[in-house]
C-alpha cells in the first residue's frame, strides 16, 4: 500500500516500522515534523528534550540499553549536540542509533547554511542521504540495520526539500528487532583516556569495513545512460541532476560516507567526463579528486544557496533568459502576528532606543521594520552571553542602554547557563524573557515552562521565575507585555538596577488563544498621525479617503486580535475598544 | 482530454490555507494514479510572509521544484503574490487569482506602494481568471473555505474525477468540516463554468 508522505512523515514511519522504541528531539525547521509524526505511532517513547545535546544523550542512553533509538534536529542543533555525538562515534551502540540532521540549504528558516555531511566525516560515522520520501523511510530503517551491524551511530542527513516535499511512499509493517540486553562494558562506554585510545583503533577499522559495505550496497547504484557524461550525485541533488541531464549516466550514492572507492573507479573508467553534482560544499568532489580522478563540480555549480534543476543545467549549458522578467513588487517578509505578545515589549524597546542583543525564535522578527528592535542574533542562547560580554567590554554605563531578549523555550534550551554565568561573574545584565508559554516559531511544541509532555500528558512544570531565582538573580519582575505603561516602567527599573535584572513578560502566544472582538477607529477622532503604524500590526492600514484632508487609520476586523495595543499608543484616543463602542451607542 | 503531466504553483500569504489546498490537490492527483511531488516551506517563512508551494504531477516526477517559466498553472491566493510569482508561468499558461489585496508591512507603514493595475500586468502573460472567493466563502458562512473554493476553480483545468476530489477533501479536513468544504469546492467549479459561459457569449 502506498501513502502520500513528506520526508519527515516518512522518517517517522520508518522509525516505527524499524521497531524504534525511543525518539527524542528539540524542534527546529525543517526537522520538527519528524517527532511530531512519531508521536502519532504507538509503542515509541517520545520526548521533546530541552535542547539537542540533551536529546542526543537521552537517545544514546536508550541505545545503551539495547533499544533502537532515534534523535532528530535541525543542522545547527547538531552543533549543540556535537559533543556527545563525537564520543558516541567511539563508543558505538547496542541497539540501533540514528541521528538525524535536517540541513537548510537556501536558509529558508535558519541562521546559516552549514553542510552537516562534514560532521559524519569528522565523527567518523556513516552518512545516509535519501533523495525523496520513499528513501527517507527506507534509509531510516537501513540506518538502524547499519548501526547495529557495524556498531556505530548513523547520521541520516536530510535537507529542506527532502523534509518538506511529499510523494507516494510504500508502507510496510512494524518489525520486532531482537533486543540485546544491557551489559556493563566500561572499555566501550566509559571514556578514560586509556579506553578512548583503544576505541580509536576500533573506529578506524570500522571505517574500512564500512567502505567495503558501501561498495556492495544496492542503494549505491549506477544508472547507465550516454557515456559522454557521468554524474556522481546524492540526496536531492540526484533529482535535480536527473532533470538537468536526463540522458547522462548516473552514479547515485546513498551511503555517502565512507565513499565506495572501487565503485567510483569502475564508473569513472566507463564515462568520458565526470560531473559531481552536490548541494553545499564540495565534499564528494574533494574525496573523489583525492582518489586521482578528474572531476568537475564546484568550479561550475554554486556553493551558496539551494540547487534547482535549472541551476544545475545552466552551470554547464548556456543560460536561457527569463520568459517573464520578475516584477518589482514590495517584499513580504514574515511578521509578528496580530495580537502577538512580543509587540508591546519591542515597541517600548524601540521607544527607549536600547541596544538589543537578540536570540532565536518568532521574536527575532522584532528586528524588522517598523519595530527595528534588535541588534544581534547569533544562535540559541547567545542573547544572554553576548550581552554580558558587551557589558564587560564597554563598562557598566553601557549596560544602562543594553538589554538581552530571549524566548521561554530558548531560555530553557541554553539561556540558563548564560544567566548563571552572568550572576556569578558580577554582570550587569538586563534580561527580558518573552514567555509566551510555547515554542511558537516551530509550531507550538511544549517545553518545561509549559509542563506539558510531547504526547499532551501533564508533566512537571518548571516556572522560569523559579529557575531565575535559583540562579541567584536579585531583581525579578513578571510583567504583562500588553500593558505598555507597566512594560516601560519595568524596563526602566531593570536598566537602573545594579546587577543582573530579569523581567519575565508573560502572555500566551496569540495563536493559542481565541481573538477578542476587534477594535475600531473613530474617523472623527483620527488625525492620521500614523503613531499606530509604529507597532507594526498587520491589521492596521492607512487609507486616504477623498473626502478627508488627512489619512485615516483603518483596522481590518478579520485580522484584528483585539489586544488593544494600538489603543494604548494612539494619543488621539481614536481607537476604541468594542465594549466602549457599545456603550457609546447606548 | 486528460493530460499526463501538470506543474502547478500555488502562492499567497502565510496563513491563507495554501498548504491544505496543496495537500488536497496532491491527494486527488495521487488517487488518479499519478506520481506526484509537492514542495513547501515551513517555519520562519510562514508567519504572514510570502508563501509558494510547488505541485508536480506526472508519470514520474524527479525534482520537487518547478522551473520558472514552466508552470502550467499559477493559482494565487492574493493579487500581489500573483504578480510576484507570475514568472513561473509557461507560455499560454493559466492564472487563477483570488481578487484580494493583503498589503505587506512596507505598504502598511507607507514605505512602499501596493502595485497598481495588477490585472492588466498579468493579462500579458496568459489566460487570467479573477475570482472573488472571499465573497463566496462569506456566503457559505466560513471565510476559511476560500482555499477550497479556489481549488474548485482549479479543478476545472485538471480533468480529475469528481470522486477523487471528494475523497481527497474528506481525507484532509476534519470530519465535521467535510460537507462544508465539499460545498465550497462545488461552488468553485460552478464559478468557472460561469466565467466560461461569459466568454462564449462574447
Amino acid at each position: 500500500m502506498k501513502s502520500l508522505l513528506s520526508g519527515n512523515e516518512a522518517v517517522a514511519r520508518g522509525a516505527w516500522e524499524a521497531g524504534c522504541t525511543v525518539a527524542t528531539a528539540y524542534p527546529g525547521t525543517p526537522s520538527t515534523e519528524i517527532l511530531e509524526n512519531i508521536i502519532k505511532y504507538p509503542g515509541i517513547y517520545t520526548e521533546w528534550a530541552v535542547n539537542e545535546k540533551v536529546a542526543l544523550e537521552v537517545a544514546a542512553g536508550a541505545c545503551f540499553s539495547g533499544a533502537r533509538a532515534l534523535v532528530a534536529m535541525k543542522h545547527v542543533g547538531l552543533n549543540v549536540a556535537a559533543d556527545p555525538m563525537f564520543t558516541m562515534g567511539y563508543s558505538g551502540v547496542t541497539g540501533g542509533f540514528v541521528i538525524i540532521s535536517a540541513d537548510d540549504p537556501g536558509l529558508w528558516s535558519s541562521q546559516n547554511e552549514q553542510d552537516n555531511r562534514h560532521y559524519g566525516r569528522h565523527a567518523k560515522i556513516p552518512i545516509l542521504e535519501p533523495s525523496d520520501s520513499n528513501e527517507a523511510k527506507l534509509f531510516t530503517k537501513l540506518g538502524f540495520e547499519i548501526s547495529e551491524k557495524f556498531d556505530t551511530p548513523v547520521l541520516l542527513r536530510l535537507t529542506t526539500r527532502i523534509c518538506h516535499s511529499t510523494c507516494p511512499v510504500e508502507l510496510g509493517k512494524r518489525e520486532k528487532p531482537k533486543r540485546k540486553a544491557y551489559v556493563k562494558d566500561i572499555k566501550k562506554r566509559l571514556f578514560l583516556p586509556a579506553h578512548g585510545r583503544l576505541r580509536h583503533v576500533v573506529i578506524e577499522a570500522r571505517l574500512k569495513k564500512l567502505t567495503a559495505f558501501s561498495e556492495t550496497l544496492s542503494y549505491n547504484t549506477i544508472e547507465w545512460g550516454k557515456k559522454t557524461i557521468g554524474i556522481i550525485t546524492s540526496g536531492i541533488s540526484y533529482q535535480y541532476a536527473k532533470e538537468a541531464f536526463p540522458n547522462a549516466s548516473f552514479l547515485k550514492l546513498s551511503l555517502t560516507h565512507p565513499i565506495p572507492e572501487k565503485l567510483i573507479r569502475r564508473f569513472a573508467r566507463r564515462v568520458k567526463k565526470i560531473i559531481v553534482v552536490e548541494e553545499g560544499d564540495p565534499i564528494l568532489e574533494t574525496e573523489i579528486r583525492a582518489m586521482g580522478i578528474k572531476v568537475t563540480g564546484k568550479a561550475k555549480i554554486p556553493v551558496c544557496g539551494e540547487l534547482t534543476q535549472k541551476i544545475v543545467r545552466e552551470s554547464f549549458v548556456r543560460k536561457t533568459s527569463a520568459r517573464i522578467k520578475p516584477y518589482k513588487v514590495p517584499a513580504r517578509p514574515p511578521v509578528l502576528c496580530p495580537g502577538c505578545p512580543h509587540r508591546g515589549v519591542y515597541h517600548i524597546i524601540n521607544k527607549l532606543k536600547l541596544t538589543v542583543i537578540g536570540d532565536i525564535g518568532c521574536y527575532t522578527l522584532g528586528a524588522l521594520p517598523p519595530l527595528n528592535a534588535m541588534d544581534t542574533c547569533i544562535c540559541m542562547g547567545a542573547s544572554v552571553t553576548n550581552a554580558h560580554g558587551l557589558e564587560k567590554a564597554l563598562g557598566k554605563d553601557f549596560s544602562k542602554k543594553l538589554v538581552a531578549v530571549i524566548g521561554d523555550s530558548t531560555f530553557f534550551h541554553s539561556g540558563i547557563t548564560g544567566l548563571a554565568n552572568a550572576v556569578y561573574n558580577r554582570g550587569n545584565l538586563n534580561l527580558l524573557i518573552l514567555d509566551n508559554y510555547t515554542t511558537a516559531m516551530t509550531g507550538h511544541q511544549p517545553h518545561p515552562g509549559t509542563g506539558k509532555l510531547a504526547r499532551g500528558e501533564q508533566g512537571k512544570r518548571i516556572p522560569p521565575e523559579e529557575v531565575v531565582k535559583g540562579c541567584g538573580v536579585e531583581f525579578l519582575k513578571i510583567v504583562d507585555p500588553n500593558d505598555l505603561k507597566a512594560t516601560e516602567h519595568a524596563i526602566k527599573q531593570a536598566l537602573e538596577f545594579d546587577g543582573v535584572a530579569v523581567l519575565i513578560f508573560r502572555r500566551p502566544c496569540a495563536l493559542l488563544l481565541k481573538p477578542n472582538p476587534a477594535y475600531v477607529v473613530a474617523p472623527d477622532l483620527c488625525k492620521g498621525c500614523r503613531l499606530c503604524l509604529r507597532i507594526g500590526c498587520p491589521a492596521i492600514n492607512l487609507q486616504f479617503p477623498e473626502d478627508r484632508e488627512k489619512p485615516l487609520a483603518v483596522i481590518d476586523p478579520t485580522l484584528c486580535f483585539g489586544c488593544g495595543l494600538c489603543a494604548q499608543v494612539c494619543t488621539c484616543h481614536a481607537i476604541l475598544a468594542p465594549t466602549k463602542i457599545k456603550k457609546d451607542k447606548q | 482530454m486528460k493530460r499526463d503531466s501538470f506543474d502547478l504553483v500555488i502562492c499567497g500569504v502565510g496563513g491563507q490555507g495554501i498548504i491544505l489546498a496543496s495537500n488536497v490537490l496532491c491527494h486527488a492527483a495521487f488517487l488518479e494514479s499519478f506520481d506526484v511531488k509537492k514542495s513547501e516551506v515551513h517555519g520562519m517563512a510562514q508567519r504572514g510572509g510570502s508563501v509558494i508551494t510547488h505541485v508536480r504531477i506526472g508519470k514520474k516526477v524527479h525534482s520537487p521544484l518547478i522551473e520558472q517559466g514552466n508552470s502550467d498553472i499559477v493559482l494565487a491566493f492574493e493579487k500581489l503574490e500573483a504578480l510576484r510569482y507570475i514568472r513561473y508561468l509557461k507560455k499560454n499558461g493559466t492564472v487563477i487569482v483570488n481578487d484580494r489585496e493583503i498589503p505587506p508591512m512596507s505598504v502598511l507603514t507607507g514605505a512602499a506602494q501596493y502595485p497598481a493595475n495588477i490585472k492588466g500586468k498579468l493579462k500579458r502573460h496568459g489566460m487570467i481568471y479573477f475570482v472573488d472567493a472571499e465573497k463566496i466563502a462569506l456566503e457559505l458562512g466560513d471565510r476559511r473555505t476560500v482555499n477550497i473554493i479556489l481549488l474548485g476553480v482549479l479543478s476545472c483545468f485538471l480533468g480529475f474525477k469528481k470522486k477523487s476530489w471528494k475523497t481527497a477533501i474528506s481525507k484532509n479536513v476534519k470530519k465535521k468540516f467535510v460537507d462544508l468544504n465539499v460545498a465550497a469546492f462545488n461552488k468553485g467549479t460552478s464559478l468557472l463554468r460561469n466565467i466560461y459561459s461569459i466568454k462564449k457569449e462574447k
